[in-house]
């Protein structure tokens, strides 16, 4: 496990049923079916480098053919997209922190306040949110058409030409990724590029990025970089550096785009402990099962004991 | 209808035979997902081209399919890129290809309430007869009994988002019509950057390239919003933090910059140059600066004459003439010594004329000896002493009391300047229009050049001034100027005086010694591109033919006379002054004087549309039947549709390649040109009229191309590198000669088509060569990436330390050599000293690095070409709700230039009984979103939905204050308009302790118009022309303003609330003008 300081939002506990088929290994296009498959592509976001510029809401859009989604000015700092949803596949958080900070701590700018209640320490936290390609993709699970299903590549896609728009995915991410977009019925997410992976290229966001924040490559050397990255802002003082969405033993097993984020994950407005909500299926069946088999077993002792 | 599969590619039948039986993968993919093809894949080629949006210039490769653009996306092999691309870049294929354009020439007859359709010749041919109509009605031979043959009532404004050849053709055609007021986006930008460090340093561009920044110790991002306005460029920012360098932001506004800084000062806006100062004062009092490179590499030593008076507690220098509202220079000059200017000032507006009954310029030097220098620094009047004594009341108390910086904070900025500075380290400044849009702009930039002079940063790896311009080829609009004081290559236009002739030209604008000291090759060769076969020495080369400026011709001295009714034609090349200059107002009153109006652009922009739905027509002052002013509108060919050269903020010329053609009626500005061009010489052809004569003996010949008869670019910028009497192409601007051998449209750029090869075009990728990417096409001046390199080496040529070695001389092969092409004549030793006699560049020793100083010296002290004085002085903005604490009797800059005019008020001032009328900050900036004025962000969906609406940025105190909620609206008032904003509080504001008061800030971003997709106010209703002396440009970085919640009112209400203002803040036509 990387060495990382500092709370992680993981805790989703494994259940280890070997019934349990739904939960995939590490190697989530191994077992969806590819025998021979290149190796996990993914994410490695890295809000500390982020200019807040939304090149990547552009570029995604521009490669995608995804529509605007309309003039909203939110005047929550500079983020009028709002979120991420059926016409907004990257989505750039701004979030504006004034904290009393002693000295002046890396990472935070001191900005006097007037009355001097001494939260002279101010930041402006800036991060660009995306479809986390879970190991466990609960929106994968419930998806009964199989548009939504595993790559190659080990990231998730909705294939649109299979898509009913019955929208029971949407409930399902624990992020609130997936969405329907209104005048098609069909829902829309991001495909980490899935065409321009087949070509060999980069997804369209990761190479706008102007400062590099997002990275994008094999998962385990995406790790590995991150892991190092996070070492690195510690010791230079920036104790609240951590990773999200790393973690094979978070809840979701680990993200195919995971970040560092400098704050708590709630700060971003991210899930703290996000769980694939498709956990808990299996058992709940198996109740199901053993409930309708006392039932049918009453049922049957009952019948079975009333002659004529 | 599709085809349908093959049973056995049925799902479920996947599911049983294959490996994934519960169909999550491999079995469900389907028929249209295994087809999916990348259309940059498929491609039938991909064209390199460039970013059409900011000065970082990002190189572009765009896909083409069947002959249209398909996809756009950054180019991984540039070395200034890396195939970045910022939001706007990102969205250049639906800038260019969506529906926001306009396809088909639009026509408003006189009077007219609505468009038409015109057909585009129809259109070029009415174009052409008011052309040739207006320019004989406006014609002068003579002012005031001096010759200026020109033509006063047609203007151009536009350019920067031009390629370098069509502005070529556009300065060419209308400088040969006699048009002088020919202006573009550089003088509203960065035309103090060109005044500041060309005085300073010798040339008037950036030193030093974004990519440096890498190597910088502490970079000082200062007037600047780099990371929001220069995504691209921010990356060596942060290459720089990743090696361990310091990053501190300036600015009234905390921006997006500032959040990835290590330290954010805010200050005043409006008071960089008291900070400044006080660096300097910190530097000077502490000895702290780099003694040898200050010795050697400056005019520090230099003496000063004795009639030089500094300023005291009246704010003037010597030579103030309250008449004229200006200077007389010829006291700063050196002890029995004359040096001409590189830049700013030179012989324009006649301050050359000054030096009465002398003979001017070069002979003016040879008569008066060369300077003195004490290398003691101990004379009293060398430069050393009088800067110490300048700045000695730049005190951390001062800088506390006139900036809001903590006196702790300052000491900390101080420390890190010099703690990073010296043989070992350096200091990079990265500066925008923050800092050059004051009334005392361009001394800006002087501050910060003396401070780096001081510093020793000047010429070395990580050091420099990195000015960050805006627009794709503003430097190439200023290079090859559309501008009405400069000719190609910073030749200054010439002046109307006596018996004015090229000799008497050269000797009034040439240096004695270094580069400058060639003018007249430039010059010669210049006028040999232009006017060829009828240039000879017998006719002076046809010097005669230029037309001569009496003054300043700026774009706010045109929009004087329009309203004056003395301009009557006027052009509109992609610039839309009707939000993105000062006092809009103005702008859209002085169109409404025209004859007739011609704009260019993609889409229906505010200065194309105001005489129908403009403020003027809601509020019922204009009727649309009462405005005569005749309008064409042609839709612009974008810069996919083109070949042609942006050059970038860099100094670096790149070829983009035309990748599609436009559509219908849409036409490059090449085309424009050259074809109004050709129609107006047919109607023009057997005049008789001498009037006639530069028109008709003008090179106007270029090869055309393909249906629509696109000129050939490659021959424009063939013209522009310059070839001999053979016709080979030349590859240096030393091979040009002032005998009629050589032509060259712009001589520093000669070298951009050496050997006929377009070097512009040169595409060798970052990863094949060192990190200053000079194989990646061309810069001026002859490739040299960090001008004035020879000073990162000590005068006997070694590296000041090995660790920031970029140049050296090499004593085997007997050359200068290094990681960079070396700004010095290769062959030139470091001990060489030159003759007394020696003139040009055999003047300049081989230990003085700013070769085009006329004494090789970078100039703490400026003994000419600034014009308000030869040192940074703070004075107060134009409207300023603070006095002026260092020099109490001298508010504001007395050398500025203003307007009287009802609709260019000034505020009070501070002691006034209306000053609390506006006593509120305002500094205007940009958001990384939306692109200067609007015209190519608003119409663009992709980018009006990131920001939507037009806002203003107040602290929480000041929301407090004036009872603003956040979400909600405000109205924003001045006395020359009323604007309303959305309201958004944030901490990011915060107010300042002033001389013991409280002071709020507001910031607003300048971009919104009526019109397009995302619309609103626009923030230049509030500001004034109040002008740089130097530089002409405008004060929007600091102004006042009331603050009040609510919409603002509709119709004519709107100018009663103005009215009701002016009056409470007890306004005249006096406010405000006095110093």
């Amino acid at each position: 496990m990387s060495a990382t300081a500092g709370p992680r939002a993981s805790g989703g506990e494994q259940e280890a049923n070997p019934l349990n088929i739904l939960l995939e290994s590490g190697d989530p296009a191994g077992s969806s079916g590819y025998e021979q498959h290149p190796p996990r592509m993914g994410f490695f976001t890295d809000t500390s480098l982020c200019i807040g510029c939304k090149a990547c809401e552009v570029a995604c859009k521009e490669w995608n053919a995804v529509p605007e989604d309309g003039l909203n000015w939110t005047g929550n700092s500079h983020d009028n997209s709002g979120g991420l949803g059926a016409d907004t596949w990257r989505h750039v958080a701004f979030v504006e922190q004034r904290v009393a900070v002693g000295e002046h701590e890396p990472n935070f700018q001191h900005l006097p306040a007037a009355g001097g209640d001494g939260a002279d320490g101010f930041r402006w936290l800036m991060a660009s949110d995306v479809c986390k390609h879970c190991t466990h993709a609960a929106c994968l699970d419930v998806c009964p058409t199989g548009a939504i299903f595993r790559t190659e590549f080990g990231t998730v896609v909705v294939q649109q030409d299979i898509c009913n728009g019955c929208g029971y995915c949407v409930p399902a991410c624990p992020y609130g990724v997936l969405d329907k977009r209104e005048d098609d019925g069909r829902i829309f997410k991001c495909t980490l590029c899935y065409d321009r992976l087949g070509a060999g290229q980069e997804p369209a966001c990761a190479k706008a990025c102007p400062t590099d924040s997002i990275q994008f490559g094999e998962l385990d050397e995406l790790r590995a970089r991150a892991a190092g990255r996070v070492e690195q802002l510690q010791q230079a003082g920036v104790v609240q550096a951590r990773l999200y969405g790393e973690s094979p033993d978070d809840g979701v097993g680990g993200d195919g785009a995971f970040f560092l984020l400098l704050d708590e994950p709630e700060a971003y407005g991210l899930p703290p402990d996000p769980i694939v909500t498709t956990r808990d299926l299996p058992r709940m069946w198996r109740n199901v099962g053993l409930a309708a088999g006392a039932l049918l077993a009453g049922a049957v002792a009952s019948f079975a004991g009333a002659r004529r | 209808m599709s085809r349908l599969p093959s049973l056995s590619q049925w799902p479920v039948l996947r599911q049983l035979r294959g490996q994934d039986p519960l169909g999550r993968g491999a079995a469900v993919k389907s028929q249209a997902t295994s087809a999916l093809r990348a259309r940059t894949a498929d491609a039938d080629r991909v064209v390199k081209s460039v970013c059409p949006y900011c000065a970082v210039g990002c190189a572009q490769n765009v896909y083409v399919k069947d002959g249209q653009v398909v996809q756009i996306e950054g180019d991984p092999d540039a070395p200034h890129s890396r195939g970045r691309l910022c939001p706007k870049g990102s969205a250049t294929l639906q800038l260019t290809t969506g529906e926001s354009r306009e396809r088909f020439v639009l026509y408003r007859p006189p009077h007219g309430s609505d468009w038409q359709r015109m057909d585009l010749q129809t259109a070029m041919d009415m174009v052409a007869d008011k052309f040739v109509k207006t320019r004989a009605e406006g014609w002068e031979w003579e002012s005031e009994g001096k010759r200026t043959r020109r033509c006063m009532s047609i203007a151009a404004l536009g350019g920067a988002t031009l390629d370098n050849e069509e502005n070529y053709l556009i300065k060419k055609f209308l400088t040969a019509s006699g048009v002088v007021q020919i202006e573009n986006q550089a003088r509203v930008c960065h035309s103090s950057t060109v005044v500041g460090l060309g005085t300073s340093f010798g040339r008037g561009a950036s030193s030093t390239l974004p990519g440096d920044l890498q190597n910088s110790d502490l970079i000082v991002l200062e007037g600047s919003n780099m990371a929001e306005a220069h995504p691209v460029a921010f990356q060596w920012v942060m290459e720089a933090k990743a090696r361990g360098a310091t990053v501190i932001h300036v600015d009234p506004h905390y921006s997006r910059t500032s959040a990835l800084a290590d330290m954010f000062v805010p200050l005043r806006a409006g008071s960089d140059i008291a900070f400044l100062g006080g660096v300097i004062n910190h530097v000077l009092s502490n000895e702290a600066d780099f003694r040898e490179y200050v010795l050697a590499y400056t005019n520090a030593p230099t003496i000063v004459g004795e009639e030089f008076q500094d300023v005291g507690a009246d704010g003037l220098f010597s030579g103030f003439d309250e008449r004229k509202r200006g200077y007389d220079p010829s006291s700063w000059q050196y002890e029995d010594a004359f040096v001409a200017a590189a830049a700013g000032q030179r012989d324009q507006e006649g301050n050359i004329e000054a030096l009465a009954g002398e003979d001017q310029g070069r002979d003016a030097e040879a008569a008066r000896g060369q300077p003195k220098l004490d290398p003691t620094l101990q004379h009293p009047r060398c430069v050393w002493q009088i800067l110490k004594r300048h700045y000695a009341p730049y005190t951390p108390e001062m800088v506390e009391r006139v900036c809001g910086v903590p006196q702790e904070l300052f000491a900390k900025v101080c420390r890190l300047f010099v703690e990073n500075s010296g043989r070992e380290r350096t200091t990079a400044f990265v500066h925008g229009v923050g800092w050059t849009q004051h009334t005392v702009g361009s001394q800006y930039i002087r501050a910060a050049s003396v401070l780096q002079l001081l510093l020793g940063n000047m010429g070395r790896p990580g050091g420099g001034v990195m000015a960050m311009r805006g627009h794709a080829s503003i430097q190439g609009s200023s290079d090859i100027p559309t501008l009405f004081d400069t000719l190609p290559g910073y030749i200054p236009m010439p002046h109307a005086h006596r018996h004015e002739d090229l000799d008497k030209f050269v000797a009034g604008t040439s240096a004695r010694r270094g580069f400058w000291g060639n003018m007249r090759d430039y010059m010669v060769s210049l006028l040999n591109a232009w006017w060829g076969a009828a240039a000879s020495a017998e006719n002076d080369y046809c010097f005669d033919y230029l037309p001569r400026l009496t003054g300043s011709h700026s774009t706010y001295d045109t929009v004087m006379q329009q309203i004056a009714g003395t301009v009557k034609g006027y052009f509109l090349f992609g610039e839309n002054p009707a939000v993105g200059s000062a006092n809009t107002r103005m702008q859209r009153l002085g169109m409404s004087k025209l004859d007739w109006l011609v704009v260019r652009d993609f889409s229906l922009i505010e200065s194309a549309t105001w005489w129908k739905d403009g403020p003027e027509i809601e509020s019922g002052e204009m009727r649309s039947e009462d405005i005569a002013t005749e309008v064409f509108f042609f839709p612009a060919a974008a810069h996919i549709e083109k070949d042609g050269t942006f050059t970038n903020t860099q100094r670096m010329l790149q070829w983009h390649h035309k990748a599609q053609e436009p559509k219908d009626e849409q036409r490059s500005d090449l085309w424009f040109i050259y074809h109004l061009g050709k129609r107006i010489r047919e109607r023009l052809a057997g005049s008789p009229d001498e009037r006639d004569r530069p028109v008709l003996d003008l090179t106007w010949d270029y090869p055309t191309q393909g249906e629509q008869q696109d000129p050939d670019a490659n021959a424009v910028l063939a013209e522009v590198n310059g070839c001999n009497a053979e016709g080979e192409m030349l590859s240096t601007y030393t091979e040009l000669k002032d005998d009629g051998s050589t032509s060259c449209g712009c001589w520093i750029y000669c070298g951009c088509y050496a050997e006929g090869v377009n070097q512009t075009a040169r595409r060798t990728p970052a990863r094949e060569q060192n990190w200053t990417g000079g194989e990646w096409a061309w810069a001026w001046p002859a490739n040299r990436r960090i001008l004035y390199n020879r000073a990162s080496a000590d005068p006997q040529g070694r590296p000041w330390s090995e660790r920031k070695a970029l140049v050296w001389w090499d004593e085997q092969e007997k050359k200068w050599t290094g990681h960079d092409t070396p700004d010095f004549e290769a062959d030139k030793p470091p001990e060489y000293r030159p003759a007394p006699d020696a003139s040009g560049p055999a003047a300049i020793a081989g230990s003085t690095p700013f070769i085009m100083q006329a004494d090789g010296r970078g100039w703490l002290y400026a003994p000419a070409g600034v014009a308000d004085g030869p040192l940074p002085t703070h004075y107060e903005p134009q409207d300023s709700p603070v006095a002026n604490s260092l020099y109490p009797e001298c508010q504001r800059n007395p050398a500025r230039e203003v307007y009287e005019h009802e609709n260019n008020r000034y505020h009070p001032d501070p002691d006034e009984p209306g000053a609390d009328a506006f006593p509120f900050v305002v500094t205007t900036y940009r958001l990384t979103e939306h692109f200067t004025a609007g015209g190519m962000s608003r119409w663009t969906p992709y980018l009006a939905e990131l920001q939507p609406e037009f806002f203003c940025e107040v602290s929480p105190e000041l929301a407090d204050e004036r009872g603003l909620q956040h979400a909600g609206w405000a109205t924003l008032v001045s006395a020359r308009g009323a604007v309303e904003a959305r309201v958004m509080v944030t901490d990011r504001m915060t107010p300042l302790q002033i001389a013991g008061r409280t002071i709020h800030q507001i910031g607003l971003p300048f971009h919104w118009g009526a019109n397009g997709y995302a619309r609103g106010d626009s923030m230049n209703e509030l500001s004034s022309m109040a002008l740089d002396p130097s530089s002409h440009i405008q004060e929007v970085k600091a102004l006042s303003v009331d603050i009040r919640p609510g919409r603002r009112p509709r119709g004519a209400a709107r100018l009663a609330l103005v009215s009701e203002y002016r009056r409470r803040a007890g306004i005249t036509a006096q406010t405000g003008m006095k110093p």
